[in-house]
């Protein structure tokens, strides 16, 4: 706690983790209600309406903290790795300046007329705002998502005499395989968050016996939307990412799964605690060949454990990462279980189960600990790189700034953000507890 | 293609200065513009469309810097630390204070968000100032090209430098009362009623105390940084924003007489523009001056990534830079004339 790499480290992770509790609820949101909005005008029904009203109040809620936690993440490149950005920047800089021209002015520019506009200027222009808002979110997210991808399998660049990085092919880097695949990912995995949450309300609305009519929209279009967003986000992007690391970070494959030694026919373990120092796997309950598979298509393929590396190399906390990993993994699996439940018996039965809509009231916390497992996973992973291969997370902080600042600016963003989060979820619970507004009497 | 860089930087810090400076503005002077809730959120209704947008430009200059001298955005952003988070807080108090005010009707509630804007209007130009202060008087950057100094040391402008001195604290005021001139002329042009009478009887006190303070800065700036001040006397561009910025002094001063109020805000908008394309024109092409050492300036030639890099931003940054003006456009034709008083929960 004397380095002051881990208060920078600590600063960007709890500012990262924090911030993107708000833009996975954003993002999704603002896909169905764009979805809403799309039937609401097709259709010329109004409960659609009704629908993407309420959701809209908790979407300029949510956005309003996503942007102002954002924003200290884009300040940090500078602040705290000032030699990341020095070195990186004429590669990375592109997409986040891209982000800046094409993804907030959108974004921006058009949440005014989403939250505000709807009697002014018509349901077109209304259903236009929603879309851009979507487009908008979903962009910024790919501008984000290629940054990091550039940090996990740096591709497009070439090392300048000057001893930094340089653009060498842009659609090479834009582009970048494991950003189109990560993407996809993660942004099945805020449509998952999305959908729960609108289920959850619903769920609570039915139980409650209040607002009928919008609970069982919500209902029906968060669990549809939540089943084929908890199947696409294991099956293809999520087996895709997993080939992706397996192929190109086999090193953080092992240590995910707290592999130490390598052979065939490796199992995946379902539950077990990694003992690091004495290079094992504690009390493991392991599914025989599924990890071979899951990496290379076959039960009897070889996969190389952390014995293969040598130990500089590795992760440097093992430990969250393995666990990352697998509560990931493991809440992935209930979503699709629970969501495929729900929707059968929804389907069959008009009078839905009390005893599962008390789940799915209960269960929308447990998609943002997913995403934030996802995240984690990923950067843990990546660990003790920066830059994958080129530039050590060590190598890359700002040397001249103190621990005297960083610790300071640390506990002021901790008590600010503590705030906002209590804020955040009495401001969420009153519009939930008010209730859907319906256009006529709008107030 | 440094210079074009150089310049993409400069204008969208110089059109973020005038874009959220009225919003600043507005949140400096609702409490006393503004006294009764429907007032204040005349205030809030009037920027309220613009205000998240304006802040992108802050963002988006940002991110065209860390494109284009990212060694500058490294240098400057760790050098200033500190400050950099002060500016980041305020940042999020203030949107918070806009976006959540509405959604509770006590009165308790709005009064103390109405205060939290306030403070961060305030503290916001100050920082922004000061932080222009700094890039003239320049900064203790070493052979690496980076350096981190205090918020504060002695408060002389001679090292040890902190980021405030009596030097960045005066170019810090002269950025709140002129944002707060600006923020007048803009509601003086956007509202109506009470709010617009009382802009009005405050905007000519408010811009004499800056061309008061424009004139010590001035004067301060010969002494503090006479390599700028040599910059501006041989550059043609720097003339070419000082006759910009006097004239929109001019109209300033001639908008309100003749209440013309929108041709007050131009002349303030065009006041703004000038003075930081004037001070642009006088430091080029250094951004960042060490006060140790001119070879360890860092400049527009010296911190610019490759030119590969800066041609292919420029093809994105000029498509995106139409369709932005394109948005601006629209949201000013959506939301033109005066603002009054919405109904309760339909604006801010």
């Amino acid at each position: 706690m004397g380095d002051p790499l881990f208060w920078h480290r600590l600063q960007f992770g709890f500012t990262a983790t924090f911030h993107y509790i708000f833009p996975q609820l954003t993002m999704g949101l603002a896909f169905l209600i764009a979805v809403f909005k799309g039937l609401g005008l097709r259709q010329g029904n109004e409960r659609f309406n009704d629908a993407a009203r309420f959701w809209i109040r908790i979407l300029g809620i949510s956005f309003a903290v996503g942007v102002v936690t954002g924003i200290p993440l884009e300040f940090q490149f500078g602040t705290d790795w000032a030699r990341f950005s020095t070195y990186s920047g004429g590669v990375i800089g592109q997409t986040l300046g891209m982000e800046g021209m094409f993804a907030f002015f959108l974004e921006s520019s058009f949440l005014g007329l989403l939250v505000w506009g709807e009697k002014r200027f018509g349901p077109r222009l209304h259903f236009l705002a929603a879309v851009a808002l979507f487009a908008g979110s979903w962009l910024s997210g790919y501008f984000i998502v290629a940054t990091d991808a550039f940090m996990q399998h740096p591709v497009g660049y070439a090392l300048a005499a000057n001893g930094t990085l340089q653009l060498a092919s842009f659609w090479g880097f834009v582009l970048n395989p494991w950003a189109i695949i990560q993407y996809l990912h993660t942004m099945m995995g805020a449509v998952v968050t999305g959908s729960f949450v609108v289920a959850a309300v619903g769920a609570y609305w039915v139980l409650r016996g209040i607002h009928p009519g919008p609970a069982a929209l919500n209902l029906k279009a968060g669990v549809l939307a939540g089943l084929v967003a908890s199947l696409l986000v294991a099956m293809p992007t999520g087996d895709l990412q997993g080939k992706l690391v397996a192929r190109h970070q086999p090193l953080t494959l092992a240590a995910m799964e707290g592999r130490f030694q390598s052979g065939p026919r490796a199992g995946m373990n379902v539950i077990g605690q990694p003992n690091v120092a004495a290079h094992r796997l504690d009390n493991p309950i392991r599914l025989p060949g599924v990890l071979s598979f899951i990496a290379y298509g076959s039960f009897s393929a070889d996969v190389k454990g952390l014995d293969a590396f040598p130990q500089d190399q590795w992760p440097t906390s093992i430990e969250p990462l393995y666990y990352s990993f697998h509560i990931m993994v493991g809440l992935g699996t209930l979503f699709i279980a629970l969501m495929g439940l729900s929707a059968l018996l929804l389907h069959k039965a008009l009078q839905p189960q009390r005893w599962l809509l008390w789940i799915l009231m209960l269960a929308f916390p447990f998609p943002f600990i997913a995403n934030t497992a996802g995240w984690m996973t990923t950067e843990l992973g990546r660990q003790p790189w920066l830059l994958y291969g080129l530039m050590r997370t060590s190598e890359g902080s700002s040397q001249l700034v103190h621990g005297g600042e960083t610790v300071f600016t640390l506990l002021g963003f901790m008590g600010l953000y503590l705030v906002l989060g209590l804020l955040f979820l009495m401001l969420i619970g009153r519009e939930v507890a008010h209730g859907p507004v319906p256009s006529h009497n709008e107030h | 293609m440094e210079m074009l860089w150089f310049w993409i930087v400069s204008v969208m810090v110089a059109i973020y200065s005038v874009m959220d400076g009225f919003d600043f503005g507005a949140g400096i002077l609702h409490l006393f513009v503004a006294r009764s809730n429907e007032e204040r959120r005349q205030v809030l209704a009037a920027i309220g469309p613009l205000w998240d947008g304006n802040e992108v430009w802050l963002l988006a200059g940002g991110g065209a810097m860390f494109m284009a001298f990212p060694k500058v955005l490294a240098s400057g952003f760790s050098g200033f630390y500190l400050a950099m988070f002060l500016v980041l807080w305020c940042l999020a108090l203030r949107g918070i204070s806009i976006e959540f005010r509405s959604h509770v009707g006590d009165v308790m509630w709005r009064a103390f968000w109405d205060l939290v804007f306030a403070v961060a209007s305030i503290l916001l130009p100050v920082l922004l100032g000061a932080a222009i202060g700094n890039v003239i008087r320049g900064v203790p950057l070493d052979a690496t090209g980076y350096f981190n100094i205090p918020l504060f040391t002695d408060f002389t402008a001679g090292n040890p430098v902190g980021i405030l001195d009596w030097y960045t604290v005066l170019t810090g005021v002269l950025v709140l009362v002129t944002l707060t001139g600006h923020g007048a002329a803009f509601l003086a042009w956007k509202t109506d009623g009470p709010v617009q009478a009382r802009c009005l009887k405050a905007a000519l006190p408010l811009w004499g105390a800056v061309a008061v303070l424009w004139a010590a800065a001035t004067l301060a700036t010969a002494q503090v940084a006479p390599a700028v001040f040599q910059g501006w006397a041989q550059s043609p561009l720097a003339w070419l924003g000082t006759v910009i910025y006097l004239a929109g002094l001019a109209a300033v001063f001639l908008g309100f007489r003749a209440r013309k109020h929108l041709l007050a805000f131009l002349g303030s908008s065009a006041f703004i523009l000038g003075l930081l394309a004037a001070s642009a024109a006088s430091v080029w092409p250094v951004m960042l001056r060490s006060t140790l050492n001119p070879d360890w300036n860092l400049t527009a030639r010296n911190a610019s990534v490759a030119a590969a890099g800066l041609q292919k931003g420029f093809v994105w940054w000029s498509i995106g830079f139409l369709i932005v003006l394109g948005y601006f456009a629209m949201l000013f034709r959506l939301f033109r004339g005066k603002v009054r008083a919405a109904a309760e929960g339909e604006g801010y």
